[in-house]
């Protein structure tokens, strides 16, 4: 296991970079980073949509979330990578592809978190920020969403990791990240599968565990504030 | 400043607001009191539109709030609102929830704000605790920081839902004492609450309430002394002298 990693260390982390683009653990990275930075916000504005009060934005994130919450992911990726060209005429590059799939899938996911962190204040909250003379959106910038975000945190991180690991799946049309790099390295030394995949899966594995204990000194910094003080 | 004319809410079949019909005048303090599910709290709540109604009007400073495209943000901005469990908002310091409304509605300053701030909490007797947390605070501080919070909006009414029901005995005074200085300062604010002893002390009008309707409107020592309606008095006969035997059998058999 060592002296695959020790031999392909450099494919694991940037795959053929810089003579390819950039991939491996790097792409993977960049992948969910972009793939979650994207996602969650339009994640907050679907979860405003669905508890908002006009008709039609609410049944469209409902329609948004229960369509891309029931199929998997990865017809959503074939979905995208044969139809989207057709669609506008052109190629699309597959590091796109694979982002807007991962963003729609996700998205619909998050939206329901957030959408469950909103419902789970007391309502008393909105009707004092209404009553000091607040509107909607500034109730939900300073009020509501500071509050609910952090209540939701544990729900986040969980789907945050799911996301990482979900980016494994666009190897299928080429997408230059990890799990590339791995079946690249695996069909040039053919008889170590074990252990490319056990390398493989270290690097999620850390991945994943930083993000949740990065998660953990976030809530619990939030909640020191506020049951204490500064 | 406040007139209601002819006001009706329905909950489905449910008839909370029947027929309401009154007046509040600047500077005034009025009482409403009536027993639970009277329609006390939906009333106060009509005042800054936390409650929609389905017919009948409301006036506040001569603008007829339920009117379309009446701007509900500035309505509420000029109407301070005080809630039984205080909604203070519990990711903000005791100043930052004073604050608030300064900065986000007003346009204030942050310095103005702070110092606006600080002043009021130490108004309401609060100056040690300014920058504790809500959930650092008792009840009856809570309820001051949300009094404090309703100041700042500098309103010329501040309407108070049941301030002091969800707080231990021994901290209503400090709660009803802030709103009696309120008061003596020539403060308009309508209350609805039980304690009959700030009632008499305060208020200039009680609004006596009951299945949706106001059934008398009164003096405190007229309410008092002689209340007219016979629902009135059974209301005053039963909170100023509760009889336990008569409500609780089963507590009394166990004492004796």
């Amino acid at each position: 296991m060592l002296d695959i990693l020790s031999q392909y260390g450099m494919m694991f982390l940037v795959g053929t970079w810089p003579s390819g683009p950039v991939g491996g653990f790097a792409g993977t990275l960049i992948l969910a980073g972009l793939g979650l930075g994207l996602s969650f916000p339009l994640a907050v504005l679907m979860a405003l949509a669905r508890t908002g009060h006009i008709k039609a934005l609410r049944v469209f994130s409902t329609i948004w979330v229960y369509t891309f919450r029931g199929i998997p992911l990865v017809t959503i990726i074939f979905w995208v990578y044969f139809l989207l060209p057709v669609m506008i005429g052109t190629t699309v590059p597959a590091f796109t592809t694979a982002l807007s799939a991962i963003v729609v899938y996700e998205s619909a996911f998050l939206t329901e978190i957030v959408r469950a962190g909103l419902d789970g204040l007391p309502k008393g909250q909105m009707e004092a920020a209404r009553s000091i003379g607040l509107s909607y959106f500034k109730a939900m910038r300073s009020v509501i969403l500071p509050q609910a975000l952090v209540n939701m945190i544990p729900s986040l991180l969980n789907q945050f990791v799911s996301t990482i690991k979900a980016t494994s799946i666009v190897y299928i049309i080429g997408v230059q990240e990890i799990t590339f790099s791995a079946q690249q390295i695996n069909s040039i030394e053919m008889t170590k599968a074990l252990s490319v995949y056990l390398v493989l899966a270290g690097f999620y594995f850390v991945a994943c565990l930083g993000l949740s204990q990065f998660s953990k000194w976030l809530e619990s910094q939030i909640r020191n504030r506020q049951l204490h003080g500064v | 400043m406040i007139d209601l004319q002819h006001v009706n809410k329905w909950y489905g079949q449910y008839h909370a607001l029947d027929n309401v019909t009154g007046q509040i005048k600047k500077g005034e303090v009025v009482v409403v009191c009536g027993p639970s599910g009277s329609g006390k709290s939906t009333m106060i709540r009509t005042l800054n539109r936390l409650e929609t109604i389905q017919s009948g009007r409301i006036f506040v400073n001569g603008e007829d709030i339920y009117s379309p495209g009446h701007d509900v943000n500035k309505l509420r901005a000029g109407i301070g609102f005080v809630f039984q469990q205080f909604n203070l908002f519990p990711h903000l310091s005791a100043r930052e929830n004073v604050m608030l409304s300064p900065l986000k509605v007003a346009g204030m300053s942050k310095a103005e704000a702070s110092d606006l701030a600080a002043e009021l909490l130490t108004k309401v007797g609060l100056e040690h605790r300014i920058d504790a947390m809500p959930a650092q605070l008792s009840g009856g501080q809570q309820q001051r920081v949300a009094i404090a919070r309703a100041l700042a909006q500098k309103p010329p009414l501040i309407l108070f839902d049941e301030p002091t029901s969800a707080l231990d005995p021994e901290m209503v005074g400090e709660v009803l004492s802030v709103m009696k200085q309120l008061a003596s300062e020539g403060m308009t604010m309508v209350v609805v609450t039980h304690e009959m002893g700030f009632a008499q002390e305060v208020a200039d009008r009680i609004w006596f309430m009951d299945a949706g309707k106001i059934l008398e409107e009164a003096l405190p020592r007229d309410f008092f002394s002689a209340p007219k309606h016979p629902r009135a008095q059974r209301f005053l006969a039963d909170i100023l002298s509760p009889k336990m035997v008569g409500h609780a059998p089963d507590a009394a058999e166990a004492l004796a």
